[in-house]
């Protein structure tokens, strides 16, 4: 076998393309696309909205190594179309996640996406619920289905539900995981509610930071690619079924934040529930102190 | 979207042994750009499908002055534009041309 | 239809079921005298973290119970909660969880029918009538991602305009026959005949396979998915073998 290589140059998770993270994440020249840009499967549906299509309808899928591991891989492209969900996109994913049980290999997501594109909404809708289906399955058969999020467009709607099916959640602080987006939120219920506006309490609200400290995910890594493959690589060290004894603790789990933090104003009070010191300087640390800071943070070791 | 189609003698061969390279992304002033090893060796042949109508004398002169000063001869290149301003898509088909001359691993 | 006289017509021996708010659970008996769970969210109200969590748990205590009786999911919802309290909890984690408990329970031998009589939307109706193994409904039943004023907001199209496309295509308008030819929706039943027959029919269909993508195929609403998703799996095989002997 070759050596095992990552290619080390730093590369900022959030900026970077769906291409240039798959290329990071896997060992050096592992990947192999399927369904790749020049067979030209777009979306057979913008057009009748007059809009450009993509390629690759903004999601790569492929099979590459990760330290020396087979891994299946599905990177969403959040610049194109926000990176949502559609016919085509989601049939990709959705075919990933079945190969995965096919050939008894996990699966890395590298979710970058605003939810279900608008333009084939009933596509979209019903292809995350093919997907979720397809993840609870093969995790029921005793793979690991991993889900990194940082990108751009964060992981919302249909893309954070499928989020929470995975076996472990990898976040940067950039990772922003909601059903609902600030504007949807402001839009329906006023700015009373919620001012998208202030960016501030978007990222306290549904960012990284506050995600991991309630145990919305498991690991919280730097804006960095090599930090996401570090991360990636123990991930999948984990065994995780989705069996009753897995889904009860997640269910006392879930009981007991609403029983802790329910009643909580902001994020800032359930940082102060937590114990964290001086919760108002979260947004601030760097992921070295905040890290310690985190200490007593809630977990979701087996509950999820 | 507006379609257009230029097959162009090119004086430069393409370098590398790639057969196809992507680089772009399709979103607002941005463009994806693909490149395969197909046409004969002295043609390049583009094709675009475009977002912004009624540009294309802007798009020929962009696409000609690559194909005279770079080496695309024996490309294919498609392009899905989302309205890119013509010096982005004077970089993109440059980046293109790099990436599809990197060598294999 | 109301709730009352659906719960009459799928159950005419009768049915026990309790209501906390928006929420329905119990149990009823199927004409053929085995016994069914009833879970539900209804009055077209949203599904926020504390109606999810207590939905989930039902469905825990139905699995952990190992009768394996199948379970009816009744859906008159809105969409998720949009609150800053409810994104703030981790919606997004209490609508997989319910998710997952239905799929957990169908996975466990449990048979689970969703059944929609008014509406749902985004969110909520994925966690609740899409992760159900045969999804049913009733006419005058109305799902959506989003409702066409708000998509005409996003998309920046007049709505006249949109309506004008929804003619011409099933893939992005709300409604029960759009979801019904992109294969979200296994039937629609006959309002005017008796339910309790048409429920005993799906308890029949064969279990654990998800056909709605071939199904959205056949019906012309989807006519990419399916084909897709198998090319995937057929390279995910040949490129494993290349792998292995290369």
């Amino acid at each position: 076998m070759t050596a095992v290589t990552a290619n080390t140059v730093s590369l900022s998770w959030y900026e970077a393309s769906a291409r240039q993270r798959i290329d990071a994440l896997v060992d050096a020249g592992s990947f192999t696309e399927f369904i790749g840009p020049e067979l030209r499967e777009m979306s057979p549906h913008l057009a009748i909205f007059d809009l450009p299509e993509q390629f690759d309808d903004g999601v790569v899928i492929g099979r590459g190594r990760l330290d020396g591991a087979p891994v299946l891989i599905a990177a969403q492209e959040g610049r194109f179309m926000g990176g949502a969900f559609g016919e085509v996109h989601g049939a990709k994913l959705t075919g990933l996640l079945r190969a995965a049980r096919a050939q008894h290999q996990d699966v890395l997501i590298l979710f970058d996406t605003g939810g279900v594109r608008l333009q084939e909404a009933n596509a979209g809708e019903l292809a995350i619920a093919e997907i979720m289906r397809a993840v609870v399955e093969a995790r029921r058969d005793g793979l690991s289905v991993v889900g990194l999020i940082g990108g751009r467009a964060g992981c919302y709607g249909g893309g954070s539900l499928i989020g929470g099916t995975c076996s472990r959640l990898i976040v940067s602080e950039q990772g922003r995981i909601s059903v609902s987006g600030p504007e949807v939120i402001e839009t329906n219920r006023g700015i009373e509610e919620f001012d998208s506006r202030d960016r501030a309490l978007v990222w306290r609200t549904m960012g990284g930071k506050h995600r991991f400290l309630i145990g919305g995910a498991d690991m919280f890594v730097d804006d960095e690619a090599l930090a996401f493959r570090k991360a990636a690589i123990d991930a999948l060290k984990v065994g995780r079924r989705c069996d009753v004894t897995v889904l009860e603790a997640e269910q006392t789990r879930l009981e007991r934040r609403l029983q802790r933090f329910g009643e909580a104003e902001d994020a800032v009070e359930i940082w102060q529930a937590l114990g964290v010191d001086n919760p108002t300087d979260v947004p601030a640390l760097p992921t070295s102190a905040f890290l310690r800071a985190a200490d007593n943070r809630e977990n979701a070791d087996d509950a999820r | 979207m507006e379609k257009l189609s230029f097959r162009l003698t090119a004086p430069n061969r393409a370098g590398g042994t790639r057969a196809q390279a992507i680089v772009g992304v399709v979103a607002s002033g941005n463009l994806e750009v693909l490149l395969e090893r197909a046409s004969p060796a002295d043609i390049c042949t583009i094709d675009i499908a475009t977002a912004a109508h009624g540009f294309g004398a802007v798009w020929d002169a962009v696409v000609r002055d690559f194909v005279a000063r770079r080496s695309a001869g024996g490309l294919r290149i498609s392009i899905n534009d989302g309205g890119a301003r013509p010096d982005t898509v004077a970089l993109r088909l440059a980046q293109g041309i790099r990436k599809i001359e990197e060598p294999e691993r | 239809m109301t709730l009352d006289d659906i719960l009459a017509g799928l159950f005419p021996t009768g049915s026990k079921i309790e209501t906390t708010g928006a929420i329905i659970a119990g149990q009823a008996v199927l004409p053929d005298g085995r016994p069914i769970h009833v879970l539900g969210i209804t009055q077209g109200q949203p599904l926020g973290v504390d109606e999810a969590i207590l939905l989930a748990g039902h469905v825990i205590e139905i699995v952990k119970s190992g009768d394996r009786a199948p379970i009816l999911f009744l859906v008159d919802s809105a969409s998720q909660r949009m609150s800053k309290r409810d994104e703030l909890l981790g919606l997004s984690e209490y609508l997989s969880h319910l998710a997952k408990t239905l799929l957990l329970a169908e996975a466990e031998g449990h048979r689970t029918v969703g059944l929609l009589y008014g509406g749902s939307a985004a969110g909520a109706f994925i966690a609740t009538a899409l992760a159900t193994g045969t999804l049913v409904a009733l006419p005058g039943a109305h799902p959506a991602v989003m409702d066409l004023p708000s998509m005409g907001r996003v998309t920046k199209l007049p709505i006249d305009v949109l309506k004008a496309k929804a003619e011409a295509t099933p893939v992005f308008a709300p409604g029960l026959d759009n979801m019904t030819q992109t294969g979200g929706i296994h039937a629609i039943w006959d309002a005017d005949a008796p339910l309790a027959p048409r429920l005993a029919a799906v308890m029949q269909r064969p279990k654990g396979q998800d056909d709605r993508d071939r199904l959205g195929a056949k019906r012309g609403g989807r006519r990419k998915a399916a084909e897709i998703a198998d090319r995937v799996v057929a390279l995910a095989a040949t490129s494993y073998q290349g792998a292995q002997h290369g």
